[in-house]
């Protein structure tokens, strides 16, 4: 055994295709040990060009439904700024009734999205009994959107001018049910996640961003919520109906008075939007103004404007994730959109991934990525290269994601 | 921080930028059953005075977001939308404000922001490889989205013969374009 100490950096890349990701992204980080030094980032293995084909192949309709899947589990998020933006473009104003309509859906959607997330984190740490709790209990309402929009993703209710299906009175009852069983079992959710003594010790002090971070780096959504910065669309220039709702943005200092930014503020967060959604949908039943549901029923028509229509419009919605924003623009006599651009929350997100995993452990990778709630897909290998030796090994998924287990279990004891 | 109206706004960079101040535009909106407005302000500058101008952004609100840069290519030039927030964190005090600036194709230049807002990083390096706009003094030159192998001079936002349509997959039974 030798004494001197020789100093090595490992380069570990994570991905392209990996289980803590949810969709493919390749991490490269160069690590000291088990300490996180550096962190290198590589998108674009799922670029489809969606904004070219808005821009050469579509008409603004069609793009509609592009737009619906630029994400799959955002699938309401980008179809509302869309349709706003071509709204503000054109000058179209949607009936009141499918403003609040719109807002249904959307706030719908961030309860299952939020829920979901809820999961996939304490899959991370290996506490998969919550991971299963918190799946059965979104089933709930998954099966309240197939009963409203027909389907359980992939919605297609929004048009330019308003919704494309209507919410009546008669189906109020099966969606305050639903909502009802949300609050009775709120409390049981918050006791999981908030006091469970294994994700308190995964997840407090772990995945750090300051709020001076989070602002430097453009962070949006519960991640920048979670560092104290208190900003939400849907308070700071409301659209829609959240206009008339007068809402505050969720920061973690409500329940535990003081703001770390750490991943256990990110469940706070998370957490408490999912009942801040169930208000907003129960106001917006109550307050729910009669009319129809589009401004343009007829598509022909709507489309002849758009095709002679000029301008440009930004839309933008609070996503479960954070801001989402589209800027469109019309040229006359053009069937497809001039310029479509789209900005994914992740997008922004993945700038701070870098300041979150620095100084930290291999096996916090998983939760603290995770927890910005990335919008991103399944397993496969990390390949550890020894930089001294020039050894390459690969660490599967797998194993990746046992070493957190593992790591769980240390931690219990 | 002092809270300036969408005018006062407007008269600062018309003091701030002299000539170099084009156009500006003010785009109100009422919304939903209130009728409460949101505004978005359209701030058009000379590519000169571009730096100035977001210095005076800066001064409006400490840590400005920029959400995105749009591109569009008009023919004989590029254009580029700065899509700024400011007076965030209140309830309906949050303004937009798009600043734009016209870059000629002989020249197509801008200077990076990533000194001032570190975040701006990947929305630069993505408009460098998608429109061909060379981002000045950018720490990292790198791709962001495009694969390696994706040919040097093809800009898949253009319009011109640098655009993409060469690689294209005509499907049999149909003509190109």
């Amino acid at each position: 055994m030798t004494t001197e100490e020789v100093k090595t950096t490992y380069t570990i890349p994570v991905g392209p295709i990996h289980p803590a990701l949810k969709e493919p992204i390749r991490l490269d980080l160069s690590v000291d040990g088990e300490e996180i030094v550096d962190v290198d980032i590589t998108v674009g293995q799922v670029h489809r060009g969606i904004e070219w084909l808005g821009m050469n192949r579509n008409n603004p309709i069609q793009s509609i439904y592009l737009a619906e899947r630029v994400c799959g589990i955002c699938a309401v998020s980008h179809p509302f700024a869309f349709v706003q933006a071509v709204e503000h473009a054109v000058g179209i104003t949607p009936t009141e009734h499918a403003e609040y309509i719109r807002v249904i859906i959307a706030e719908m959607e961030r309860i299952h999205s939020h829920l979901l997330w809820a999961g996939v984190a304490a899959h991370e740490i290996g506490f998969d009994t919550v991971f299963y709790l918190a799946w059965r209990v979104r089933e709930e309402i998954m099966d309240l959107m197939e009963y409203v929009t027909g389907n359980r993703n992939t919605k297609a209710m929004f048009q330019i001018g308003g919704v494309r299906r209507d919410i009546t009175e008669d189906q109020f009852p099966r969606i305050r049910k639903a909502l009802d069983y949300y609050k009775s079992i709120f409390n049981q959710l918050k006791t999981v996640f908030l006091d469970d003594r294994t994700i308190r010790m995964r997840t407090k002090n772990v995945g750090i961003l300051k709020a001076e971070d989070a602002l430097k780096l453009l962070t949006v959504g519960p991640t920048a919520r979670a560092s104290g910065v208190a900003k939400d669309i849907r308070q700071d220039q409301p659209y829609a109906a959240y206009a008339d709702l007068d809402i505050k943005a969720i920061t973690p200092d409500i329940v535990t008075g003081t703001v770390v930014g750490d991943v256990y503020d990110r469940i706070i967060v998370r957490l408490l939007e999912v009942k801040q959604s169930i208000e907003i949908i129960e106001r917006c039943l109550d307050k729910m103004p009669p009319g129809a549901i589009l401004t343009e029923p007829k598509i022909a028509k709507l489309l002849n404007t758009l095709t002679k229509a000029e301008g440009e419009g930004v839309g933008r919605h609070e996503a479960p994730r954070g801001e989402v924003i589209h800027y469109v623009r019309l040229e006359s006599g053009r069937e497809t959109l001039s310029t479509w651009k789209i900005r994914a929350p992740t997008y922004v997100n993945l700038m701070c991934v870098s300041t979150i995993l620095k100084g930290g452990q291999i096996a916090d990778v998983p939760i603290a990525f995770a927890s910005i709630d990335p919008c991103m897909s399944c397993t496969n290998r990390a390949a550890i290269v020894d930089q001294k030796t020039n050894k390459k090994s690969i660490l599967s998924g797998k194993e990746l994601h046992e070493l957190s287990v593992e790591k769980t279990r240390k931690l219990k004891g | 921080m002092e809270i300036l109206s969408p005018e006062e706004i407007i008269d600062g960079f018309k003091t701030v930028l002299g000539d170099s101040f084009i156009d500006s535009k003010i785009y109100e909106r009422e919304v939903a059953v209130k009728k409460n407005v949101f505004k978005t302000i359209w701030i058009y500058v000379k590519r000169e005075a571009f730096r100035k101008a977001v210095d005076y952004i800066c001064k409006l609100q400490e840590c400005p977001h920029l959400a995105i840069i749009s591109s569009s290519d008009l023919g004989d030039s590029v254009e580029l939308i700065y899509h700024f927030t400011i007076y965030y964190g209140r309830h309906l005090g949050e303004l937009s404000l798009g600043l734009r600036v016209n870059l000629p194709k002989n020249d197509l230049k801008i200077p990076t922001l990533t000194d001032i807002i570190p975040g701006a990083l990947f929305t630069e390096r993505e408009t460098q490889e998608m429109m061909g706009v060379e981002v000045v003094g950018i720490p990292d030159k790198r791709r962001l989205f495009l694969p390696e192998d994706f040919p040097e001079g093809t800009y898949p936002w253009r319009t011109d013969e640098t655009g993409p349509q060469d690689m294209l997959r005509v499907l049999p039974g149909r003509e190109k374009k």
